[in-house]
């Protein structure tokens, strides 16, 4: 695993953000729509006197997590997707960079954006709603680390899937995630899901992080259980991806899609 | 005048190398050896297997069948180590277009771990002549400088081997002039070694030290020009391109 070359993929993106107002967009604008929309709810939902206990901090709190793993995801994917309009997929593998080391650039990308995205947010939501999600204290920190791979996960994939099925699959970079947040349960609480889904919301890490964070918000006790759940099923979902990934990657060659993806 | 050294090991060898998709063969038990500062001429209709060919050099398709030497290495088991030492150029490849000349060569150069990077990029852009383009952003190049780009980024990182897929079509004659003695000059006092494919008949001849033709993924004819003409008893490289190309069952 080379350094230099992670780092020559990093410069190439940062490169791109510096000049790209679409790129500058998904950091700025979206977010900050996002959390006026929901702020606005949130205190409506207080006016009306609705007895939702906390409602800013569940809804602001959730919006702001969600908000880092559909940017940890994003950031994966969409670093995929400026390669392949750029067409400079052929001038990267050609080179010695190996899959791993892309998919290492692709990850520390993500967590850039999530750090700038989420920084923006937390002092947007401190300004004009009041609300420090920083107040979760030290809890927060396991959750967000876990909401961070869970992007990576959703992100490898989308981006496997992009890679076989080329241009027609582009949309899931910014679709596929939705797929899983009903069951992600972001905004209400798992017990509101049928028993199916339920079943099914267990075994996505997502789903106990949310779980977690409302643990935290209405006991103020770190729910380790649910921190244990999302982590060992995040690693485990983590190594069967970047397996699944490689092996697309694979495919792709065998069948000569690599040369062609993006035409 | 050939600047290959006729009893160096072959720095590229090719061995019985095949490529089938899905019930067809691209590539179909092919053998060929690249000499150290030799340039190889891969001639070939369209659809012949020229660049399935040079994607299975540079890794970015899979061999049914066959193996890829380069420098004594297998490919398939010394891909990083190889390809550190190989690059390619084409027309019909890009670059990110929001990244200006200089800053799509930094990061081409930081991809290969090149040292001196600021006085690499000087060179190469004083070489090519593209003082002019450095700062221009990809995306507002003409095509005949995206053609230099994409030659610069290869030669920066002093390859011992390069692939030139058509790296002069559809560029006006003085671009391509200056693209080929450039080429030549820089093969020569680098000893490099170059695979290289054009529909130009003219430029293949100028260019190559031997060639090989290619149809349907087979090698039809092998040797160097003058021997080819005279083998197929045609006046020059391009009557034989017709008659080899228009054989319907290959000759």
């Amino acid at each position: 695993m080379s350094l230099g070359r992670i780092l020559a993929l990093l410069s190439r993106h940062m490169y791109l953000y510096k000049r790209s107002f679409a790129r500058l967009l998904e950091i700025f604008y979206w977010p900050f729509l996002d959390l006026v929309v929901w702020g606005f709810i949130t205190i409506y939902l207080e006016r009306v006197g609705m007895s939702l206990h906390g409602a800013v901090s569940f809804f602001l709190g959730a919006l702001i997590l969600w908000d880092v793993l559909f940017r940890a995801q994003q950031g994966i994917a969409v670093s995929f997707l400026e390669e392949m309009w750029a067409r400079n997929l052929m001038n990267l593998f050609a080179s010695p960079l190996t899959v791993g080391e892309y998919l290492v650039a692709t990850m520390t990308m993500s967590v850039l954006k999530v750090t700038a995205v989420g920084s923006l947010m937390m002092l947007f939501a401190w300004v004009f709603y009041s609300y420090d999600i920083l107040q979760m204290g030290l809890s927060l920190v396991p959750f967000i680390l876990n909401l961070v791979i869970s992007g990576w996960i959703i992100g490898v994939l989308t981006t496997s899937i992009i890679m076989r099925f080329g241009q027609q699959a582009e949309v899931l970079a910014w679709g596929m995630v939705f797929l899983f947040q009903p069951i992600s349960c972001v905004f209400y609480p798992i017990e509101v899901l049928p028993p199916v889904l339920q079943s099914i919301a267990w075994m996505v890490p997502p789903a106990h992080i949310f779980e977690g964070m409302r643990a935290v918000l209405t006991t103020g006790d770190l729910p380790v259980t649910h921190l244990l759940w999302a982590t060992g099923l995040n690693f485990g979902f983590l190594v069967i991806i970047v397996a699944w990934f490689y092996h697309t990657f694979n495919i792709c060659k065998d069948r000569g899609m690599l040369v062609r993806v993006g035409e | 005048m050939p600047a290959s050294d006729s009893m160096a090991p072959p720095v590229v060898e090719v061995r019985s190398l095949t490529k089938r998709f899905q019930g067809f063969t691209a590539v179909d038990n092919i053998s060929f050896d690249i000499k150290k500062g030799e340039i190889l001429g891969l001639l070939g209709p369209n659809g012949a297997g020229k660049t399935t060919t040079i994607h299975m050099l540079l890794g970015l398709i899979t061999p049914t069948v066959g193996s890829i030497h380069m420098f004594g290495l297998d490919l398939a088991k010394h891909r990083e180590a190889i390809l550190q030492q190989v690059n390619f150029s084409s027309t019909y490849i890009s670059m990110p277009f929001s990244l200006t000349v200089e800053e799509n060569l930094k990061v081409i150069a930081r991809l290969y771990g090149l040292k001196n990077i600021q006085q690499r990029i000087n060179d190469i852009v004083k070489k090519l002549e593209m003082e002019e383009i450095r700062h221009k952003l990809t995306r507002k190049l003409s095509s005949g400088q995206m053609s230099r780009l994409t030659l610069a980024k290869a030669l920066m990182t002093e390859p011992k081997v390069l692939f030139l897929d058509e790296p002069t079509a559809s560029l006006d004659p003085d671009i391509v002039n200056k693209i080929k003695s450039f080429l030549k000059e820089y093969q020569r006092s680098e000893g490099l070694s170059i695979l290289y494919t054009s529909h130009n008949m003219r430029e293949m001849e100028e260019m190559s030290d031997r060639i090989i033709f290619l149809q349907r993924g087979k090698i039809v004819a092998e040797g160097t020009a003058p021997e080819i003409i005279q083998r197929y008893g045609q006046r020059d490289l391009e009557e034989v391109f017709l008659k080899l190309a228009r054989e319907p069952n290959g000759p």
